[in-house]
């Protein structure tokens, strides 16, 4: 699913921006940009002091998929990782953004015959808790298996709030001592009629991939790369696909049928 | 629409504003499939130049694809494309409806296959003008043809004939003396010349310190772009003004009006953006407009004169220096 965007990028000004564990929380006034799909993406830069960092970057922008749409207003998520992410988190309300989207195709909703169950974790929250408010919205009910790095990180889940969540940690902080794909395994168990939609760090992507692969469930994943452009221009955000060659994740994805890959790239 | 700088003719092409896009840096098939017609409403280019075409299909380079530089990039993409004949059948119909001249950028390893790319694009009625990618290895040399005066001069040679439609040679940046790149290009029949290309460049993987350092592209090295290398493309544009005729696209880190003022004053007749598309779609339209301003302003004809002898004074001191 796609909703196509307006020509060119835009500026927009910040109405807030908090803390919630280890991830920094921004929202945007968008008040007449259009209502994004589930899973789709923006590019997003400061309008300031963009490029004055570490080394001298960020340069380009950046991409995220948002956390929340709702009156005019979009919610990203974000973790200190990098020149970019440092300098996004610096803002506070009343800072500008520029912002192009939605970029990309999000989910697709599970056949009738299938639950939804999201699993994922870290900075994969954003989309997922997307799609958890549309399936809600929907009537649907959703299971979440979010996996964090420790306690802090963990706190992240609060942000999806329309669905049933369990958690793992690597640390056993909070919730299952272990993988995500643990208890996607359990809850595949017992139910195995389910599409899964996934999004979080590479390495959690591909133990899901494989998971339903062995199990021949299907699923959905929200894949990350590096991007310059965002919608199509620069080829940099391939990814392989098992019919051959590579599809850009930014316009053929960032959701892809898990069947379409043969590996989540590392990086 | 908002008002554009003065209409420009370039090869026989009437063209709304001088500013264009530079090959490989804006997709407009997926523009389109991102921002839907809105696109075509606002369109920020006075003419499109497509990626480079080949003979056959290529997948492109293996990811990564990208590393961002102190106020650039690298880029290793490995140009990807459908093949001439998945160009013609595909891509055509869908940059023909586009509101703007369509340029052909095609690059061949041999002049052979320049020639039937070069022979198949001038047939369509729908392509304007073909430009020649030249950052190509000569495969008895191994130097990049566009690196090398006479291999130029044997490849422009070879297929000028073919086609009656404008030609334009894109020079690389990566060689000892563009302008006698330039001159060979405009001696053997070429309308125009485009510079400035990517600049060779490369990136180490961050790793540990027990790692040696190996490359992060997955093509090796690639080519810089971005403001990173402005001073460079001014610099080439004015060295290749001051020996040819024909006339220039001038092209390398442009941002603004003031940078498009700044190659035009160097001797460019169309200014082509590149990796700021990258950061800002509609730039385009934004440098176009803001450079009607700018030529408004006081004197347009007399200014671009003196900045034109100053850059002429400024190369040679660099030259002799």
């Amino acid at each position: 699913m796609r909703v196509t965007a307006p020509f060119g990028r835009r500026r927009v000004t910040l109405t807030g921006a908090q803390d919630v564990g280890a991830y920094r929380v921004l929202h945007a006034a968008d008040p007449g940009g259009p209502v994004p799909w589930p899973g789709q993406f923006y590019m997003l830069a400061a309008t300031q002091r963009w490029g004055a960092g570490h080394d001298e970057r960020p340069f380009l922008p950046r991409a995220f998929s948002f956390l929340r749409a709702a009156a005019g207003e979009l919610s990203f998520m974000l973790e200190d990782v990098g020149p970019g992410t440092r300098r996004l988190g610096e803002l506070a309300a009343g800072d500008e953004l520029w912002l192009t989207g939605p970029l990309g195709s999000g989910f697709t909703l599970p056949a009738p015959n299938q639950r939804a169950i999201l699993a994922g974790g870290g900075v994969g929250i954003p989309p997922l808790a997307a799609w958890a408010a549309a399936l809600a919205g929907s009537g649907l009910s959703v299971d979440a298996l979010l996996g964090f790095r420790d306690a802090e990180h963990a706190e992240g889940a609060r942000l999806l709030r329309d669905a049933s969540v369990a958690i793992a940690t690597d640390d056993g902080s909070v919730g299952h001592h272990g993988l995500v794909t643990e208890l996607l395994s359990a809850e595949l168990d017992r139910d195995a009629a389910a599409t899964i939609y996934a999004c979080g760090p590479p390495a959690m992507l591909e133990a899901v991939r494989v998971l339903c692969a062995e199990r021949a469930v299907d699923a959905q994943l929200a894949l990350e790369s590096g991007m310059a452009c965002g919608y199509g221009a620069c080829f940099g955000c391939v990814v392989g696909v098992r019919e051959g060659g590579y599809v850009r994740v930014c316009v053929d994805g960032p959701v892809l049928d898990a069947a379409r890959l043969a590996a989540v790239p590392a990086h | 629409m908002t008002p554009a700088a003065a209409p420009v003719r370039f090869c026989g092409l009437a063209l709304a504003h001088p500013i264009v896009n530079g090959s490989g840096t804006f997709d407009a098939i997926a523009a389109r499939q991102a921002f839907g017609d809105s696109l075509l409403e606002a369109f920020p280019f006075s003419a499109f130049v497509s990626k480079t075409i080949t003979l056959a299909p290529r997948e492109g380079n293996p990811p990564p694809r990208l590393w961002e530089t102190p106020a650039g990039m690298i880029n290793s993409i490995g140009l990807p494309n459908r093949g001439l004949a998945g160009y013609l059948e595909h891509d055509l119909p869908q940059l023909a409806q586009l509101p703007v001249p369509l340029i052909t950028n095609v690059m061949g390893s041999t002049a052979d296959e320049v020639g039937r790319l070069v022979e198949a694009t001038g047939e369509r009625d729908e392509i304007a003008a073909i430009e020649l990618n030249v950052s190509c290895p000569n495969v008895s040399t191994g130097l990049d043809i566009g690196a090398d005066p006479e291999s130029l001069a044997a490849l422009v040679h070879a297929v000028r004939p073919l086609t009656a439609k404008p030609l334009i040679v894109k020079l690389t940046p990566n060689t000892a003396d563009v302008a006698a790149v330039a001159v060979a290009a405009e001696a053997e029949g070429a309308d125009a010349v485009s510079l400035i290309n990517t600049l060779r460049a490369m990136a180490l993987a961050p790793g540990r310190p027990d790692v040696p350092p190996r490359p992060w592209l997955g093509g090796g090295s690639g080519g810089l772009s971005g403001p990173a290398i402005r001073a460079v493309a001014l610099a080439q544009v004015a060295a290749v003004a001051r020996r040819v005729s024909i006339p220039i696209v001038g092209m390398g880190g442009v941002t603004s009006a003031e940078h498009a003022r700044d190659l035009l004053a160097a001797g460019a007749t169309l200014v082509a953006v590149g990796t700021e598309n990258f950061r800002d779609p509609g730039v385009g339209s934004r440098i176009a407009a803001e450079l009607k301003s700018l030529q408004n302003a006081k004197t347009p004809s007399s200014s671009m004169k003196m900045a034109q002898a100053q850059v002429e004074v400024d190369t040679n001191s660099a030259d002799s220096g």
